[in-house]
C-alpha cells in the first residue's frame, strides 16, 4: 500500500503536461466559442466585434463587455432554419442509433457465441473498418450508389427495376452511410459485455425451465444493458453533430445542425452565429456526454 | 459466454454483417484498377490512375502534408497521451482528476465541427499563422485522448504487485516504472501511435477549420473532389491509403496482440 502511494506522486507529476495541454487546447477554446457567440458579425479581420484587447486598459474592456448580447441565440430560436436543423439532427441521431442497435446486437451476439479462438479473429474483422479511413468508406458507397453505379446495374440486370433508381442525395443513402460508418462503434461495446457474461447464469435459467427465447429476454438482454448504453452513446453523440455523411449522401433540402454550422462559418462567414449554433449543440449534448464520461470511467478504472 | 450451439441465425447475422462492412471497400479497390475513364464501365485492368496520381503535383503535396502532420501529431499525442494515462492509472486520487478525465474522454465522441470551430477561434485569438502547425496541434489534441484510453486500459489490467515488488527491493519509482511497467505497456504505446496516425490521416472536418490557404491535407483534397463526383483517380488514391493503413494494422496487431486485450474498453480501440 505504501509503495502505491510513493508511486502515485511522480505519476501525478507526469499528468501535468497533458493536463495543461488539454486546458489550453480543449477547455479554453470553448471560452472563445462562448464569447464569440455573444458578439456581432463585422466585416473585418477577425470578422466579429467586439475584439478584446487587454492592452487598452480596463475602460475599453468594460465597454467591449457591454457590447456582448444574446442576439445570436435569439436568432437561433426565432429562425425556422435553425430549429428545423436541430430537430432533424435529433431525429437522424435517434433513428440511426435504433437501426444500429437492431443490426449491431445480432452481430455482437453471434460473435460472443463463437468458439473462443474465433472470437479474436471476428473482433479483428470488425475493428479493421473502424481503422480504415471513414471518408474513403463513404466514397466507396458513392461509387456504388450513383446513377450508373453497381447497385443500379445489378437491379437493372435482374429486372427488379426498369429504370435507374436515384439513390444519392436521399435520406436512405444518408442512413446507410451513417449505419455503415458507426457499426463498429455499436458492435464492440455490445460484444465486450456479451462475451464477459457468465455462462452459468444461462445454464441456471435453462435448468429452471426457461426456453432459450425466455432465457435471452429475461437474462441475457437485461445483463447486456450497460453495453447497449455504451454503444448507443458512442453512436448518438457524434451523429448529432455529423457533417460529412449528410453533406455527401443526403439531399440539400434539409440540413443537420453540423451542416448549418459549417454553412454559416465557411459560406456566410458569420462566425458569431456559427459559434452560437455550436454552443446550443453542446448544451444539447451535455447530458449524454456526462453519462458517457461516467461509463467510460467505470470501464477504465475497474468497476468503481 | 461461448456456451450452447451456434445457431444458423448467429452465423447468418455475422456473415451478413461482415459482408456489409467489407464489400464496398473491395469494390472500390477493384475499380481503381479499371482502365476505363467511365467509372462504372469495366475496361480491363490497368495502373493508369495510379500514374495519374503520381503526376498530380497538388495531390502529392496534400499527401505529403497529411503524412507529415500525421507523423508529428501522432508522436506528440503518444507522448502526452501516455503521460496522461500514467497519471490516471497510477496517480490515485488527486485534485482536478474528474476534470482531467472528462477533458480526455469527451473528445472521443465530441462532434468534430465543435472541436474544429473552437480550436480555430483560439488560433485566431492568438493570432497564430494557420497551416502545418495549427493542424498538427489540433490533431494532437484529438488523438492523444485515444492514446490515453488505449494505454490506460493496458495499465489498469496490469498486475501492480510487480511494480510494488520492484520498489520493495529498492527501486525508486522512476526506475520501477522504466524497468517494470514500461516494458509491459510498450505494445499499447505503439498501437496508440498507429491509431493516432491513422485518425490524423482520416480527418477532414477539424483540418478544414484549422488549416490555412495553400496547405490542404489529403482528406481535404479528396473531399472537395468527391463533392464534384466520382473520379477514377480518387479510387486509386483511396486504394493507396487503404494499403498504407492495412500495413499499419498488420504491424499494430502483431505488436499488441489486439485480439486478446481489446474487449476491455467501452470504445472500439
Amino acid at each position: 500500500m505504501s509503495a502505491r502511494r510513493i508511486f502515485a506522486r511522480p505519476a501525478r507529476l507526469a499528468a501535468v503536461a497533458p493536463y495543461l495541454w488539454m486546458v489550453l487546447f480543449f477547455l479554453v477554446p470553448f471560452g472563445f466559442v462562448l464569447k464569440i457567440s455573444l458578439s456581432q458579425t463585422a466585416i473585418a479581420q477577425p470578422p466579429y466585434t467586439p475584439v478584446f484587447d487587454v492592452t487598452e486598459g480596463r475602460q475599453a474592456l468594460t465597454a467591449a463587455l457591454a457590447q456582448l448580447s444574446f442576439d445570436n441565440f435569439k436568432l437561433l430560436v426565432s429562425d425556422d432554419l435553425y430549429i428545423l436543423s436541430y430537430l432533424r439532427s435529433l431525429t437522424v441521431a435517434v433513428t440511426s442509433t435504433l437501426i444500429l442497435l437492431l443490426i449491431g446486437y445480432p452481430i455482437a451476439y453471434g460473435m460472443a457465441r463463437l468458439p473462443q479462438r474465433w472470437q479474436g479473429i471476428a473482433m479483428m474483422l470488425v475493428i479493421v473498418p473502424f481503422w480504415t479511413s471513414f471518408l474513403i468508406r463513404i466514397y466507396a458507397w458513392i461509387n456504388i450508389l450513383q446513377h450508373d453505379g453497381l447497385l443500379n446495374q445489378i437491379l437493372l440486370t435482374l429486372h427488379i427495376v426498369s429504370a435507374p433508381v436515384v439513390w444519392l442525395s436521399t435520406d436512405s443513402a444518408m442512413y446507410l452511410g451513417i449505419v455503415y460508418s458507426y457499426l463498429p462503434f455499436m458492435i464492440l461495446p455490445l460484444y465486450a459485455t456479451l462475451s464477459r457474461m457468465d455462462a452459468s447464469v444461462l445454464e441456471a435459467a435453462s435448468d429452471l425451465g426457461a426456453s432459450p427465447r425466455q432465457a435471452f429476454w429475461l437474462v441475457t438482454f437485461p445483463l447486456s444493458l450497460p453495453g447497449v448504453a455504451a454503444g448507443a452513446l458512442l453512436c448518438f453523440i457524434p451523429i448529432v453533430g455529423e457533417f460529412v455523411i449528410p453533406d455527401l449522401l443526403a439531399g440539400s433540402n434539409s440540413l443537420m445542425i453540423g451542416q448549418t454550422l459549417w454553412l454559416e462559418f465557411f459560406t456566410n462567414k458569420d462566425w458569431p452565429v456559427a459559434s452560437a449554433a455550436a454552443v446550443a449543440l453542446l448544451l444539447l449534448l451535455v447530458p449524454p456526454l456526462v453519462l458517457y464520461d461516467r461509463l467510460q470511467r467505470r470501464q477504465l478504472e475497474g468497476g468503481r | 459466454m461461448a456456451v450452447g450451439r451456434i445457431t444458423r441465425f448467429n452465423m447468418t447475422s455475422l456473415a451478413l454483417g461482415l459482408a456489409f462492412l467489407y464489400l464496398p471497400i473491395v469494390i472500390l479497390i477493384i475499380y481503381s484498377f479499371n482502365a476505363s475513364r467511365l467509372v462504372n464501365v469495366w475496361g480491363g485492368w490497368s495502373l493508369r490512375w495510379y500514374h495519374e496520381f503520381f503526376g498530380d503535383r497538388a495531390m502529392l503535396d496534400a499527401a505529403w502534408m497529411s503524412l507529415s502532420v500525421g507523423a508529428v501529431s501522432a508522436t506528440l499525442a503518444t507522448l502526452l497521451g501516455t503521460l496522461a494515462a500514467i497519471g490516471l492509472a497510477r496517480g490515485e486520487r488527486f485534485r482536478g482528476r474528474a476534470l482531467f478525465s472528462g477533458m480526455l474522454y469527451s473528445p472521443l465522441v465530441m462532434p468534430e465541427v465543435i472541436s474544429g470551430l473552437s480550436l480555430l477561434l483560439l488560433f485566431v485569438a492568438l493570432n497564430a499563422e494557420r497551416g502545418f502547425w495549427t493542424v498538427t496541434i489540433a490533431h494532437t489534441t484529438l488523438t492523444m485522448c485515444f492514446v490515453t484510453v488505449v494505454v490506460q486500459s493496458r495499465l489498469t489490467s496490469l498486475d501492480r504487485s510487480l511494480e510494488e515488488a520492484a520498489m520493495d527491493l529498492g527501486c525508486d519509482p522512476l526506475r520501477a516504472f522504466l524497468l517494470v511497467t514500461l516494458p509491459q505497456i510498450v505494445t499499447a504505446i505503439v498501437a496508440g501511435w498507429m491509431l493516432a496516425f491513422i485518425l490524423s490521416l482520416d480527418d477532414v472536418v477539424i483540418a478544414s477549420f484549422t488549416t490555412g490557404p495553400g496547405s490542404a491535407t489529403l482528406p481535404i483534397r479528396i473531399y472537395s473532389e468527391v463533392r464534384l463526383g466520382v473520379k477514377p483517380e480518387i479510387n486509386a488514391i483511396c486504394t493507396l491509403v487503404i494499403g498504407l493503413i492495412a500495413v499499419i494494422i498488420v504491424i499494430a496487431s502483431f505488436a499488441s496482440k489486439l485480439s486478446s486485450t481489446r474487449g476491455e474498453s467501452a470504445a472500439p480501440f
